[in-house]
């Protein structure tokens, strides 16, 4: 379904996940700065690998971004809803964007909307909304072109218990009766270690172990798989880099329009 | 189609909906109708030009479309701060045709704007030749319109935060308005300040303008109306092409 094989940004990252299978929920963690988002933006379309090849679906999304595009949904790290719409607003131009057209439209919003416990606040603006509710949001807002494949980007940070818990029944229940793949990250141990089937740790750009719960656990000999990604990626703090180049860096980039 | 008539309406909510972006937006113009309207008023009288509210008009609405568009184009950070360019960005649609929904929703808002600042004109004494001429006002507003919602969306792209904005504002969009000659006549101006005007595109605008609701022009309507087509179409194909460059 994923194949992204010696993938390098300038930075200087380097990634080879292989084979993320069909209709399976795939963990993919890592320490801060690891490469996931960057990975994650890669195989979205919304940055060009500095060299290596990525196939989503069979597909490149560099030579065919378009095709690409139909077969995935995402929930981005930061949220990326229009506040001034309302919640059904947001799913319907998000239906425009992909295509989505009547009469599968308005059933397929409508049973997002109470899959997801929105229902009721359709007609409100999204700025009224909580953290919470704009993460259900964005999540069934991802479902609703019926993408072959979702990406969920730390979805469930800054969340409490309930609202995660609740949220991954949802995106498991969707996985199983519409067979999507999803890719997701997270720093929560024990939540990939509960959805899913199987994880990659990636550490300073290379992954470093792949396998289900159990294997990954089974292979460092840890009862949990916090354990298991410690003993993998060490106990040091990573320290996101701002020193004097980084920020030269970011000035350039600045100017140049890119992050 | 749909896609961009989906994304011209979204501009089109949000405006309707941040009442306080419309009432603060009409500060300004109405600042500079009443202080230099009024001020200067009767020296302009004195100096032989007729009345000043009358030529001062056309300048007005033009500085509201000029920084309505600039600010609907340069909206484009904002969204890309505050997440929503992304879901734009890995949609299925040509980048072409978001960036035209873009600027037809923000071009839209700042022919709105223009024409409420025209009514509120009214109020002050500006009085119209005839009802064809808000026809033709309207046309240049428009024209004025898209040319700077796409300098602005071209400069957002180009831009990633709100740091340069205020170099952006003191140094392009500042000089464009009051070079434009929407607050003194070009003809009678010194050779080296028409002459700059001559390079700034909103001084067709204000000018077509004036020639629409007062019927004195200082390039001619034709010139004005090639200049703004022309340096429209320019900006929209540089915005088109810098907006299609974005990563995140």
């Amino acid at each position: 379904m994923i194949l992204a094989e010696h993938l390098t940004k300038t930075f200087g990252d380097l990634v080879a996940v292989r084979d993320v299978r069909e209709g399976e929920i795939f963990a993919f963690l890592g320490p801060n700065g690891a490469g996931k988002t960057t990975t994650i933006k890669m195989l979205t379309t919304l940055l060009r690998p500095t060299s290596g090849t990525i196939a989503v679906d069979g597909l490149d999304p560099v030579a065919h971004p378009n095709e690409v595009r139909k077969r995935f949904g995402i929930v981005f790290q930061d949220p990326s809803l229009d506040e001034e719409l309302t919640a059904y607003e947001n799913l319907e131009l998000h239906a425009a964007l992909f295509k989505v057209h009547q009469p599968a439209r308005g059933a397929r919003i409508e049973m997002l909307l109470k899959l997801f416990g929105l229902w009721d606040r359709r007609a409100d603006r999204v700025k009224t909304f909580s953290g919470g509710m704009r993460r259900r949001l964005e999540i069934a807002r991802g479902f609703l072109h019926t993408p072959k494949i979702l990406f969920l980007d730390e979805p469930t940070i800054g969340l409490d218990p309930q609202t995660r818990n609740q949220l991954w029944t949802q995106v498991r229940t969707l996985n199983e009766t519409e067979r999507v793949t999803v890719f997701l990250t997270t720093h929560y141990m024990e939540e990939a270690d509960r959805v899913a089937h199987r994880i990659a740790i990636i550490d300073h750009g290379r992954i470093v172990a792949q396998g289900s719960p159990a294997e990954l656990k089974r292979q460092t000999g840890a009862d949990t798989l916090e354990q298991a990604f410690l003993a993998l990626t060490g106990n040091a703090i990573r320290e996101e880099e701002t020193g004097p180049a980084d920020q030269m860096r970011q000035m350039v980039r600045m100017w140049r329009g890119r992050r | 189609m749909y896609v961009i008539y989906m994304l011209w309406l979204r501009q089109l909510k949000r405006y309707v909906r941040s009442r306080s972006r419309i009432v603060a937006a009409l500060g300004q113009p109405v600042l500079y109708l009443v202080a230099l309207g009024f001020g200067f008023g009767p020296v302009f009288r004195k100096a032989g030009e007729g009345d000043y509210i009358q030529f001062l008009t056309p300048g007005v609405v033009g500085m509201t479309v000029l920084f309505t568009a600039v600010f609907s184009g340069i909206e484009l950070i904002w969204d890309r701060q505050f997440g929503f360019l992304k879901e734009t960005l890995v949609a299925p649609v040509p980048r072409l045709i978001i960036m035209l929904g873009r600027t037809l929703g923000g071009a839209t808002v700042a022919v709105a704007q223009g024409l409420l600042v025209l009514v509120i004109c009214f109020a002050v004494g500006f009085r119209l030749p005839g009802p064809g001429a808000i026809a033709w006002a309207s046309l240049y507003m428009t024209l004025i319109a898209l040319m700077f919602t796409a300098f602005g969306t071209a400069l957002a792209s180009v831009l990633a935060d709100f740091q340069g904005f205020q170099l952006v504002m003191n140094f392009l969009v500042m000089p464009i308005f009051f070079l434009s000659g929407a607050l003194f006549p070009l003809a009678d101006a010194p050779k080296a300040l028409a002459t700059v005007a001559l390079l700034d595109p909103l001084a067709y605008g204000v000018d077509g303008l004036r020639h629409a609701v007062a019927g004195a022009s200082y390039f001619g309507p034709l010139t004005d109306l090639a200049v703004l087509v022309g340096s429209s179409a320019a900006l929209l194909a540089l915005g088109s092409y810098l907006f299609s460059r974005i990563e995140l």
